[in-house]
């Protein structure tokens, strides 16, 4: 079928088959391979995206759902060649080891600062729940979200 | 030797400095094992056994073969080489063979080939096997009764000892002693990047094989051997890696070889990778342990102690002996012991074979001992504080094995720091009122103490050694390859800081590539904590080469004294006003013919060690740690929280103090899923529990908001600037901490990981200790 939607800023028309998964899209038919998978089931958030504001897995996700919509990926965080006050914190505050949650973990922070520039630490928490990162235990990837939020309210970014 | 340089002023190391990796791990181009791609490629399925025990009568692929984009699907006929797999004793065949046994549910049978991934699953799933049904042996008192052997011979394949003075005597004679029996279960690595291999024909008429893993070394000689072809046609590189904690150091060499008789046979490039589920029920774990302790006490001081511990080794050895070794030495724990006795067998069973994790067989006796010095403390009405400094390593002590050690023992340090991080009398006595004062809720505070031998020891001291080419190119950037891998630990940003400090140059100038086998010799694996010393020290010889050629050519040029000259960040001067960028420099040395890249090699010391009484020099060194936490059990339904946690650890010197504590939170985070929520279920040899919905890791929402981390730098030196490695201590004092505050909390003694709610209201129940 033909669907019409946006990745990163680009609007597409396109034919797609009706069962695939949108993360099997993202990855194999847009080559944006920042979008990792985990488990396939849901339960670990490599896969997070941006659909229309909210963070998604988009391995629950079959490629019709975002007719008309818009879908950003961690290849679409990035501005004019600058990297978004997250992806900045997640450096600086060492938020990054194995990296393979970071792009799921980055789209579910980016989604909670879209919405909520002064999170508290629960709704940070809440926020990234659903992402599991093997690797850090979590502290610094907190301290990244706390930080870059700290520069996006102070308008630094 | 190499000396330590610490004390010394550095420029980089020490220093917090942002990983080399990161920009590109946030920006998404970081490629993974399943993000590359190749013209051509085939993608691969694994039919395997899904049964546990049997002899495999026919393998029937007429209807997978015929499905819809089945290119192929192999079978033990189509190896052209050994059917054999498996590091240490060659018990496990590649793909089994028909009329061959099958000894657990993830023995793989055949390989599919399709032109896309469903397709190959699909296909996977019509491969028709046929097996005669054997008893399964499941557990480890079954394969101790040796009445259904697994391979033929007795299901105890192998065994180590420790035999130390004469603990049986000084056990009869002793008015105090004490018992304790065990258990820790499997623990699954839970890598956030699964499996994954792709296998290509190359251009040296040979194969290159990408993918995640620990050890390309281990690849490249399992695909040489599973093709039959010399070791010079297959060319191994690292893709980026997604976690790995021990369970990519022996299990990507079966994944290439899988993936490389598919390549093989169709001359095209096979990808393998592995789902969530797969990669669960088939791949390596912790190893169970049941462990018995016999411990004799002479007022405060522990005078014998005795071990048996048990391996669930599962239906291949694969790691196991040597995973043993690292049970063997840690089993009494990092106490000094006049008469120790130690006696650790590995036992065959018709499941997933156990191999590395994080702690390499550590953590489950650490447990154990931890446990036992704690009950004991309990007993005995002694402060387990004080019971452990009384008992501790220190300087000129002896540990389990006799080895006397004499330099850079920081373990009474580590104690005396969480002592005062936890202000431990005082966070003891807010339990006891807390839990005066509340019946739904109890609170308990543990300890732990632990050493951690560093790297490979004298059970791996032929593995024992690392490679390193350093180049620098005509415009002062700087190449470095080595044989270590990086898979989340932080690996690349220390070496690039060590090559910035040796050379002088900016860290931002120096690349460490990806491991490729084609430009480093084998370094060995990538495992026990070893990089930074054993590849460090690698790249600083080559690097200290270097730099001296440069001194040569600024002399050259100006003429000042060679011991004058200083490199710092990118500039060079003499001091006296003589002075020229890092690059000019280089460009001086290009234009003068110079050799500008050198091999570094670094060895291991040797060891003395006598395998048949387990006595001498384990390791060539011992990391240190302490740990307090406090939980809080809920009494209605038994789970546990972690509030609190403290922890010192003994590095010998933090090179990347940033890298150091994020491992230990890490470590932290994963020592508390084995402690209390990672619960590997299986049902008749099957695992269940193969996603993240029921085999449960920790979210954000389980690490405790407050972890106090205590660095102590007791320099070794043989480590460059004093390191001594941290990947692996950082979890290992964590399922005893736990599960002694677990114990205070409900004044019951907890006798096996994961502490579950179930078990926790088991225990509650228990009218007895
Ligand atoms: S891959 Fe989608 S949640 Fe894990
Ligand atoms: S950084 Fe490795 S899983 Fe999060």
């Amino acid at each position: 079928m033909k669907i019409d939607f946006k990745v990163n800023g680009r609007d597409y028309s396109l034919e797609v088959r009706e069962d695939m998964r949108l993360l099997d899209f993202l990855r194999e038919e847009l080559k944006l391979t920042g979008t990792k998978e985990g488990c396939g089931e849901g339960e670990c958030g490599a896969c997070t995206v941006i659909i229309d504001g909210k963070a998604v897995n988009s391995c629950l996700v079959l490629v019709p759902e975002i007719d008309g919509r818009e879908v950003i990926t961690v290849e679409g965080l990035e501005r004019d060649g600058r990297l978004h006050p997250l992806q900045e914190s997640f450096i600086e505050k060492g938020a990054v080891q194995c990296g393979f949650c970071t792009p799921g973990m980055l789209m579910s922070a980016k989604a909670l600062l879209d919405g909520n520039a002064d999170p508290s630490d629960e709704e940070i928490m809440e926020a990234i729940e659903g992402n599991l990162c093997r690797c850090t235990g979590y502290y610094k990837i907190v301290q990244a979200i706390r930080d870059a939020a700290g520069k996006l309210r102070n308008g630094k970014a | 030797m190499l000396k330590s340089n610490s004390g010394e002023s550095t420029n980089v190391v020490g220093k917090m400095v942002k990983r080399v990796d990161a920009l590109e791990k946030v920006n998404g181009c970081a490629r993974f094992a399943a993000d590359i791609a190749f013209d051509g490629q085939i993608y691969c399925a694994l039919v395997i056994a899904e049964k546990p025990h049997g002899i495999l009568r026919s393998i029937d692929v007429s209807l997978a073969s015929k499905m819809e984009g089945v290119e192929a699907v192999f079978t033990w006929r189509d190896i052209p080489g050994d059917n054999q797999l498996g590091e240490a004793i060659k018990d496990m065949p590649c793909l089994v063979k028909e009329g061959e046994k099958i000894r657990y549910w993830g023995d793989v049978v055949a390989v599919v080939a399709a032109r896309d991934r469903i397709s190959a699953e699909n296909a996977a799933k019509s491969v028709r096997l046929d097996i005669e049904d054997l008893e399964p042996v499941l557990s480890i008192e079954e394969a101790l009764e040796d009445r259904i052997k697994i391979h033929g011979g007795s299901n105890v394949k192998v065994t180590k000892l420790i035999r130390k003075g004469d603990p049986e005597t000084v056990i009869k004679n002793s008015k105090e002693v004490f018992e304790g029996e065990f258990y820790a279960h499997y623990q699954e690595q839970a890598y956030m990047e699964p499996q994954g291999i792709t296998v290509v024909p190359d251009l040296d008429y040979g194969y290159t094989v990408y993918g995640t893993m620990q050890c390309p070394y281990y690849v490249q000689s399992a695909v040489a051997h599973v093709l039959g072809l010399p070791m010079n046609r297959i060319r191994v590189i690292q893709t980026e890696t997604g976690g790995a904690f021990g369970g990519k150091e022996d299990v990507p060499s079966y994944v290439a070889s899988y993936a490389a008789v598919a390549a093989f046979n169709l001359k095209r490039p096979a990808r393998l990778i592995y789902s969530r589920e797969i990669d669960i029920q088939t791949t390596s774990k912790r190893h169970p342990i049941k462990s018995f302790y016999r411990v004799a006490m002479d007022g405060k001081k522990i005078k014998a102690i005795e071990v048996m511990a048990y391996m669930d080794m599962g239906a291949y050895a694969t790691l196991t002996p040597i995973v043993m070794f690292r049970t063997l030495v840690h089993a009494a724990g990092a106490y000094d012991i006049e008469n120790v006795n130690v006696d650790v067998y590995g036992v065959y069973t018709n499941k997933v074979p156990p191999g590395a994790f994080r702690g390499f067989g550590s953590p489950q006796v650490l447990f154990a001992v931890e446990s036992m010095i704690d009950d004991i403390a309990w007993k005995l009405r002694i402060d387990p504080m004080e019971l452990r400094e009384e008992n501790t390593l220190r300087p000129g002590s002896r540990t389990s094995t006799d080895h006397l050690i004499v330099e850079s023992v920081g373990a009474p340090e580590t104690l005396a720091r969480v002592k005062e991080s936890s202000h431990w009398k005082d966070l003891v006595k807010e339990c006891i009122e807390f839990n005066r004062a509340n019946e739904d809720k109890k609170r308990g505070a543990g300890l732990s103490h632990i050493f951690y031998g560093v790297s490979l020891g004298a059970g791996g001291q032929a593995l024992d050694k690392s490679g390193a080419h350093v180049l620098i190119n005509r415009d002062g950037s700087v190449e470095v390859r080595i044989g270590g891998t990086e898979m989340g630990q932080g690996a690349k940003t220390v070496i690039a800081m060590m090559a910035a400090e040796e050379l002088g140059q900016r860290m931002e100038r120096i690349l460490v590539h990806q491991p490729d086998t084609a430009f480093v010799p084998d370094s060995g694996p990538t495992v026990a904590s070893r990089t930074t010393i054993y590849s460090g020290n690698a790249v600083r010889r080559a690097c200290i080469t270097l730099k001296g050629k440069l001194i040569s050519v600024f002399y050259d040029l100006f003429n000042s004294r060679p011991d004058k000259v200083k490199f710092c960040q990118g500039e060079v001067s003499d001091g006296e006003g003589r002075a020229i960028s890092f690059d000019r420099l280089v460009d001086a040395a290009y234009v003068r013919n110079v050799k500008l890249f050198e091999a570094g090699w670094y060895d291991t010391p040797k060891l003395s060690f006598d395998m048949e009484n387990g006595l001498g020099e384990a390791y060539v060194t011992y990391s240190y740690a302490s740990q307090v936490v406090q939980v809080e059990v809920d009494m209605a339904t038994g789970s546990t929280k972690v509030l609190k946690g403290f922890t010192a650890h003994d590095v010998g010197k933090a090179v990347n103090p940033d890298g150091v504590i994020g491992q230990i939170q890490g470590g932290f985070a994963q020592g508390m899923g084995y402690a209390l929520y990672e619960d590997l279920k299986l049902r008749n040899g099957k695992i269940i529990s193969d996603n993240f919905n029921t085999y449960i890791i920790p979210t954000i929402h389980e690490v405790p908001p407050e972890l106090v981390i205590d660095i102590v730098e007791d320099a070794f030196s043989e480590g460059p600037y004093g390191a001594k490695g941290i990947g692996e201590p950082s979890l290992m004092p964590v399922p005893a901490s736990v599960a002694n505050a677990v114990s205070m909390a409900i004044g019951k003694r907890v006798r096996q990981i994961p502490v579950t709610p179930e078990y926790v209201l088991g225990l509650i129940e228990k009218k007895t200790d």
